[in-house]
């Protein structure tokens, strides 16, 4: 007889002292653990309930302007330091860690229209309602010294933005045309028309840094090549563009910001179908700007509301509202891709989370794989109606979610008018256009 | 498809001029190949080297670096080449006799595949498609870890064997006692208790706690490795059935009128009057269910975490007495007395099986770990194993002198059957295999009839409760030896139990997602997709993934004439509908060729072959 019975040696399962871990032998046998599929499920629904519970995305607010806040810049090397621009052509540079003010600069007589730093983070332009543009300092007057800008160029129409190249000291503005600059010159090196409307945003390409582009109020937004000195090509939408933004991983892709409370990616290599709509505003869509991911962009709306996107969803995943917020203006993500910034309406530049339930501050390891853990079970079943309708759920204010029920019943109206065209005429008659095409009038070369 | 000239039938030629043609030779080869190797700086490379260069592994990270070294380092090098024979490979010139990763058995990882490769999906995007097979590939590579994780369990199963020719049923207890350690005989015990009769006993699921309850109204509850009594009370009333909940501290107590509930000290926490007259308990460890089986007919699940009465299902069958739960899918299972056994589900009415097992009552009912086999015992003295995959067809049946009024199997799928005062254990070929019932594995005998039978996770112990009290036996071989610290500890601590408890109550899975195939929630709910997309066509007025018919495209140049633009659309359609005869021809092939298959061979044609369709 050859017998074995089981017999374990208790001190190999128990810890020696005190202060020793304990001891956890782990097999991952599937009969040693059943329901794996429904125990995850459970853990999944837990997981999404806690993100709900947890989000919390608003930090702070800095208030100090003394009219509402026109345009944002960050800081290309500090992450704390962003550049704000308000209406009564103040610039005031703040400090995210203090939350304070750290210099004040009176730099135009009405708006400040545009802000942005040179890529090295020394100076700062700005341009304003005064016909000027100037250079700053970004650190400030000496003791007895006076606030006075670096350079001063004076234009003879307004500019309504400005841009500076990622490398090279050029920098470009728009108003009437787009005008290229050598920032040693104090005129244009070209500047470029098409058509005769005030153009009202301009943007460098972050990679293909010769590229810019702009959107003008007739409806178009405009590509040109900086080494060239005729524009490249220009799109016609059904409304106005308000602004643009490259996304900074993709170097043909751009998002635009329209009127028509939608925003439209485009791959800038064929212009006639976006490559996304994106719908959720429910008024004019007033600024955007992408995550240093080049994943998502946050949109910022005449709502009262800024809304995070996913690049490649129609939908956004995130709505950011608070009771006292007016209209947001302009909006930043900021450089390490973890906050953003809105300025608005009533003066205040706001602080968020750009996830909004993620816990701030170091983490430990432990809180590290519980998070990933959860993350990635949140992902798995997130397509589960229960998992879904808790994760989707957003609180709204009442003014956009009456607008949300309006425009979904115009929208179905809409919808059934055109169903009805097709079903009552010869077939093929009526084409059935798809939202993406819906929206583009032409495209010109 | 035919007409257009096929890839595979030109290329030969091409090929062969391409295989003639001298490779254009790129800077990086010259140190692998030996026409270049006489080209660079360094030394021909032995023999020795080149068999060095393995095919699983990347290349060594050492031979770029030879160009660099300078040429003493060679010289070095070679000259210790030429003393040791063996070829390089680390430091001190031994090579890796296994080299790269164990290698796995397929056995063992498929336990732990969870992907069934064989269903398809319906339709769905490309995208979608592409999805489903990275998450494939990535599940093949996670369950071939897994299974090498096997290598690190520490404990081996037990066994007994008997010498040549030696039957192993004929083994007495005591020669097994024994024959082992000290810490192992002492496992085996007897409780004489005569007095409060017949005993019903519960291990807790992590086999460190043991409760029993005499039919005379004997409750106890002891740490029975360390033989520490936790609790003895009468409760001065019959008592029917005994469990400990979720963890060791609670036991609910059917007792002759009511279902009470006691702590670990014997005080009673509840009294709960609306499960009345209950004759068997089973408790559903995950989903924190007490399933009670009551004389009046009904299964009554209780939520033991707040305390509330999930549902009361009605089984229509009479006296309900046999239960038992299946471990995998927490389907409860009732033995009735016609003979049939009905599967039930909380979320459910009407059981959802209902198999015919017998020829007269069923007395008792067991499942499996893995919840593929069970085994019943009816009033005929048969004793059946039923395959619980879908078929619920009996796999072996053997009738027995007297019948067994309890069964009950162990982690490594051991059956213990209870006929009188006597056990047999049968034992099956491996962990997944169902029980031979040809020759009983270990057999025993009691100094009473047996009342309760279970045997204890994670020991190779069967606890037997029976009229003169309660004996522990030593079976070898029956337990799970590799416990998982997470899940059921027996050597857990007061605060890994209490963090345990939380974690547990906090993935409590609702009692609605009881069904026969627990990971049906992973899987594709086509029914509900193929109506949502009904839906989205009716509310749209047209299907947009419809096919558009073919337009064509006009030309120029008084090409555009209509005769030639009807002329290329008929071409298309014409091509479209051969493609589909061939599609259909192709699957009437198979099919036929499927049938031809399934005809067994050499068998003569019969006559009635003709009404064949």
């Amino acid at each position: 007889m050859k017998v074995k019975m089981l017999s374990r040696n208790p001190d190999n399962y128990v810890r020696e002292t005190k202060l020793d871990l304990q001891r956890v032998p782990r097999n991952y046998d599937p009969t040693l653990h059943p329901f794996e599929v429904p125990r995850e499920y459970v853990r999944a629904l837990n997981a999404t309930k806690l993100e709900r519970v947890f989000a919390k995305p608003f930090l702070a607010s800095l208030d100090g302007h003394r009219d509402g806040v026109n345009c944002l810049a960050k800081h290309p090397k500090s992450l704390a330091t962003v550049l704000s621009g308000a209406c009564d052509g103040e610039v005031r540079i703040w400090n995210l860690t203090k939350r304070t003010c750290i210099r004040t600069v009176q730099a135009h007589e009405g708006f400040v229209r545009g802000i942005c730093t040179r890529f090295c983070g020394t100076s700062f332009f700005t341009v304003g309602d005064d016909k000027t543009v100037k250079q700053w300092k970004m650190d400030g007057p000496n003791y007895g010294e006076e606030e006075e800008p670096l350079h001063t160029i004076l234009g003879k129409t307004v500019y309504t933005g400005i841009d500076h190249h990622w490398k090279e000291p050029v920098f470009a503005t728009c108003g009437q045309q787009v005008d290229i600059w050598d920032e040693q010159r104090t005129s244009p090196i070209c500047s470029m028309t098409w058509g005769f409307d005030s153009i009202s945003s301009v943007k460098f390409n972050p990679i293909e840094t010769f590229l810019l582009g702009s959107c003008a109020s007739d409806r178009n937004i405009v590509l040109y090549d900086m080494r060239q000195a005729t524009p490249l090509k220009k799109v016609i939408l059904d409304m106005r563009t308000n602004t643009i933004c490259w996304n900074p991983m993709e170097a043909f892709i751009f998002t635009a910001a329209n009127e028509d409370f939608n925003l439209y990616t485009f791959d800038m290599r064929a212009l006639d179908t976006p490559v996304m709509v994106h719908m959720d505003h429910v008024s004019a869509v007033l600024d955007v700007d992408y995550s240093p991911t080049g994943k998502e962009f946050v949109s910022a709306s005449f709502d009262k509301s800024i809304r995070i996107f996913p690049v490649e969803k129609s939908r956004s995943r995130e709505v950011y509202h608070t009771k006292r917020m007016q209209h947001v203006i302009c909006v930043k993500w900021t450089s390490d891709s973890k906050y953003i910034m809105c300025g608005s309406d009533e003066m205040n530049i706001r602080l968020w989370k750009a996830n909004a339930s993620e816990k701030l501050g170091v983490l430990t390891s432990r809180e590290k794989a519980a998070k990933d853990y959860n993350q990635k079970l949140k992902e798995k079943f997130q397509h589960y109606p229960q998992v879904k309708r808790i994760a989707r759920h957003r609180h709204l204010p009442k003014s956009i979610y009456s607008q949300i029920q309006e425009q979904r019943v115009m929208k179905e109206a809409r919808r059934r008018k055109e169903v009805n065209r097709i079903k009552h005429s010869k077939p093929g008659s009526v084409p059935v256009v798809s939202e993406k095409k819906k929206h583009i009038v032409a495209v010109v070369k | 498809m035919e007409t257009a000239p096929k890839p595979g039938k030109n290329v030969p030629p091409k090929k062969n001029k391409l295989k003639t043609k001298k490779k254009p030779r790129r800077y990086w080869e010259d140190v692998a190949t030996p026409t270049a190797a006489g080209t660079s700086p360094e030394p021909p490379p032995n023999k020795k080297r080149k068999r060095e260069v393995r095919p699983e592994r990347p290349k060594n990270t050492r031979i770029p670096k030879k160009s660099w070294n300078s040429k003493k380092r060679q010289v070095q090098r070679k000259s210790r080449e030429h003393r040791n024979p063996a070829p390089q490979g680390t430091l001190s010139g031994a090579q890796d006799p296994f080299p790269g990763p164990a290698p796995i058995p397929v056995e063992a990882a498929r336990k732990f595949r969870r992907i069934d490769k064989s269903k398809k999906f319906p339709d769905c995007k490309p995208q979608t498609q592409s999805r489903l097979e990275v998450a494939e590939a990535e599940e093949e590579v996670v369950s071939v870890k897994a299974a090498r994780s096997e290598l690190l369990l520490a404990e081996e199963p037990g066994f007994l064997e008997g010498e040549d020719g030696e039957d192993t049923a004929k083994i007495r207890q005591a020669d097994i006692v024994e024959a082992v350690d000290i810490a192992s005989a002492a496992k085996h015990f007897d409780l004489n208790l005569r007095q409060f009769g017949p005993y019903r006993l519960n291990y807790s699921r992590t086999g460190r706690h043991l409760t029993l309850g005499g039919r005379r109204g004997h409750v106890a509850a002891l740490d029975w490795i360390t033989k520490k009594l936790m609790c003895e009370i009468n409760v001065m009333e019959a008592v029917r059935d005994i469990r400990f909940l979720h963890s060791e501290a609670l036991l609910a107590v059917a007792q002759n009128r009511w279902l009470h509930i006691y702590d670990n000290q014997g005080i009673e926490l509840h009294c709960i009057r609306r499960c009345d007259r209950i004759t068997r308990l089973e408790f559903l460890p995950f989903h924190f269910l007490l399933a009670t089986a009551s004389e009046t007919g009904f299964l009554t699940y209780l939520d033991v975490s707040v305390g509330k009465i999930v549902t009361a299902l009605n089984a229509r069958a009479g006296r309900l007495d046999v239960m038992t739960q299946n471990p995998y899918n927490a389907v409860i299972h009732l033995g009735h007395s016609n003979g049939t056994v009905s599967l039930w589900s909380p979320a459910m009415k009407e059981p959802l099986v209902k198999i015919l097992c017998h020829r007269g009552g069923v007395r008792s009912v067991a499942v499996d770990s893995t919840g593929t086999y069970m085994a019943t015992s009816g009033l005929d003295h048969q004793i059946k194993i039923f395959d619980l995959r879908g078929t619920f067809q009996p796999l072996s049946t053997r009738t027995l002198p007297q019948g067994a009024g309890h069964l009950a199997f162990s982690q490594r799928g051991l059956l213990a059957a209870g006929m009188g005062d006597v056990i047999n254990i049968w034992a099956g070929q491996g962990k997944a295999s169902p029980p031979s019932l040809e020759q009983p594995y270990l057999t025993h005998h009691l100094s009473g009839n047996v009342h309760g039978l279970q045997f204890c996770p994670f020991e190779d112990v069967l606890g037997v409760g029976h009229s003169g009290g309660f004996t522990s036996m030593l079976v070898p071989g029956a337990a799970e030896p590799n416990f998982d610290g997470l899940e059921s500890n027996p050597y857990r601590s007061k605060k890994q139990r209490q963090e345990w408890e939380v974690k547990a109550l906090l993935e409590k899975v609702p009692a609605e997602l009881i069904c026969l195939d627990p990971r049906a929630l992973a899987e594709v709910d086509v029914i509900s997709l193929e109506q949502q997309k009904k839906e989205r066509i009716e509310r749209l007025g047209y299907d947009p993934k419809a096919k558009v018919p073919f337009q064509p495209k006009p030309k120029q140049k008084g090409r555009s004439s209509t005769a030639s633009l009807v002329k290329r659309k008929r071409k298309v359609m014409d091509e479209e509908h051969r493609d589909k005869v061939r599609q259909n021809l192709k699957q009437q092939q198979r099919q036929q060729q499927k049938q031809d298959k399934d005809k067994p061979t050499g068998a003569r044609p019969s006559a009635l072959d003709r009404f064949v369709r």
